[in-house]
């Protein structure tokens, strides 16, 4: 399998990651030789085998849908990189 | 010399009022000072909050509500979060991050009593197997300072080793506790997945991470695991197991052990010196009274390509909320949301991280789906089953941690497959959710290999067992680097 300069480009948008214009050959190098790597997964046939999402089977446990954790806005928003008002700031996103 | 001591031993002092914790503490921070600018093995040295838990735990002491760990001195992985102290992930992206609680690791480990000395240099995001891609720079092997201590947990391998800390905390996704405990020569538990609570431990591959102990001894890592271990309603992955004593069973006999040794775990790409220091190790289980059986994990070959759909995919989805909206870095002077999302991660993140979120991304999107990661989740349950048939035949399953000892610092950080590859005996473990341990077993060319000892599901209290008779017969936990000495 081997991506292009412009597979990386998609894949980095997809991803949200700003990919340096001098870097694009290199990551689309590295990502088709782990790509390469991956590929031995095609040597075996897995007709019928059950994916396994969990080592033990275990499926996700659920709880009651109850409050058990105060808020704590203040304390998490103190690490924020800009806040007012108790809410978070992000650039405008509609005129 | 409190630094040669086993924790154990050390454990024994406090209680018999030899020492106290403040005297123990200020010997680790004093040796972290010394020599750490040489290994670069921590990222944060908490000294004030150091010490001011070394004296509440004397205290403790003095009112009589000691535990085995009380004031003991330990380092923990910059993995967990720690309440108000900068945890970093080994990442430009967390670098201005004081987390705002703490791990449950973490939590329980302050509740024996257990003082923090700092958190520990790792590669970014847990992502590497040699240190080389934390934004902190990379960490030195003590055993020779060219050399790489391994990874991702390659600082708490390294302060381990050069005695700047009796234990340390680690995570191991695909053998980032047991790869970096062979390359540094000490000892390094991956227990079974869902056994230790994965709760503020910052999330690379879900269905694979789980975090462990380091320390000098398997009696070491047991104390350890006695607290660390246990049911965690935080985590939705935590199983709701009893936490046995696992010291009890440290001194059971191994006549009549089963070993099974898997074929495709000595072949082709594993270095002459480390297969005579393994075999050397399984020779001196046969004098032990232990039986040595041939078996096979046929489905070997697959899980280096399997672990990299499976681990990129799970991390593209979890490094996601790394969006310089909450916490962590974000750009300057963003244009509009795209811009700062992009920007944000593209200067937060590194090379080795960017990767892998790549192919993840691409194993996830539409059209690929079925083909990379359902055929990976496919071949994951050969993988495991290749196990079960194993256990059925042996008690325990041994064979190396590392195809070979510790490489030099730049030899393989231009090429991303064959550092994959130095992780091609501990994968399968981590993908079939299984414990394993390695353990200082020898040398070669002066630099240490480990033994790896793999487990059935829950069977921590064996494997610790199985470890600990063979450091009850040899003395290569014992030996420690001349140079910090």
């Amino acid at each position: 399998m081997s991506l292009g300069p412009d597979d990386v480009k998609n894949i980095a948008h997809l991803a949200r990651l700003n990919i340096d214009e001098s870097d694009i050959e290199s990551y689309a190098e590295s990502l088709s030789s782990i790509l390469d790597l991956v590929e031995q997964m095609n040597t075996v046939d897995t007709t019928d085998v059950l994916p396994m999402a969990h080592p033990m089977d275990v499926s996700q446990r659920l709880r009651a849908d109850e409050v058990l954790e105060e808020n704590q806005r203040e304390h998490f928003q103190k690490i924020a990189p800009k806040t007012e008002d108790g809410l978070y700031l992000v650039p405008k996103v509609i005129e | 010399m409190y630094h040669q001591k086993t924790l154990a031993e050390l454990a024994a002092m406090l209680e018999a009022g030899d020492v106290t914790s403040v005297e123990l503490t200020q010997a680790f921070l004093d040796r972290i000072k010394q020599y750490d600018g040489e290994l670069n093995s921590f990222i944060t040295v908490t000294e004030a909050q150091a010490l001011a838990h070394a004296k509440a735990a004397d205290e403790k002491r003095a009112a009589g509500n000691a535990g085995p760990l009380t004031g003991i001195p330990i380092a923990h992985k910059d993995i967990f979060c720690t309440l108000d102290v900068k945890t970093t992930c080994g990442s430009k992206m967390l670098d201005n991050f004081d987390a705002p609680y703490n791990a449950t690791v973490v939590e329980k480990l302050l509740a024996a009593g257990v003082v923090m000395l700092g958190k520990t240099n790792m590669d970014e995001f847990a992502m590497g197997s040699s240190n080389e891609t934390s934004f902190y720079g990379p960490v030195k092997n003590p055993w020779n300072t060219n050399a790489v201590p391994g990874g991702s947990s390659g600082g708490s391998a390294s302060c381990v080793a050069a005695r700047l800390a009796p234990a340390s905390t680690g995570t191991d996704t695909g053998g980032s506790i047991r790869q970096p405990a062979s390359l540094c020569g000490i000892t390094g538990l991956k227990p079974t997945y869902g056994r230790v609570s994965r709760y503020g431990m910052i999330a690379f591959a879900s269905s694979l991470d789980q975090a462990g102990p380091m320390a000098h001894t398997a009696e070491d890592c047991a104390i350890m695991l006695n607290a660390m271990a246990g049911f965690d309603p935080r985590d939705s992955t935590s199983l709701d197991k009893a936490v046995p004593d696992y010291t009890a069973d440290l001194n059971k006999p191994l006549a009549g052990l089963k070993i099974g040794l898997p074929r495709e775990y000595f072949g082709e790409g594993l270095d002459a010196g480390v297969a005579g220091v393994v075999n050397t190790a399984i020779e001196q289980y046969r004098k032990m009274g232990a039986e040595i059986i041939d078996i096979t994990l046929p489905n070997t070959h697959l899980a280096v390509p399997v672990y990299y759909v499976v681990a990129p995919a799970e991390c593209s989805s979890n490094l996601s909320r790394f969006d310089g909206v909450r916490f962590g870095h974000r750009c300057d002077d963003p244009k509009d949301l795209e811009d700062m999302y992009k920007r944000s991660r593209g200067e937060g993140f590194g090379a080795e991280v960017k990767r892998r979120i790549m192919v993840g991304t691409y194993a996830l999107s539409a059209g690929y789906y079925d083909a990379y990661y359902i055929k990976a989740q496919q071949l994951r349950r050969m993988i495991s089953d290749d196990f079960s048939k194993a256990f059925e035949q042996v008690d325990v399953i041994m064979g190396p941690a590392s195809p070979e000892t510790a490489f030099n610092i730049g030899e393989k950080s231009d090429d991303p497959i064959s550092m994959y590859l130095s992780d091609i005996y501990t994968i399968a473990v981590n993908l079939a959710g299984l414990p394993g341990i390695s353990i200082p077993a020898g040398f070669s060319n002066n630099m240490p290999v480990g033994l790896q000892i793999i487990a059935r599901h829950f069977d921590e209290s064996r494997l610790l067992n199985v470890a600990h008779q063979y450091q009850q017969n040899t003395d290569w936990h014992k030996q420690s680097p001349d140079a910090f000495a």
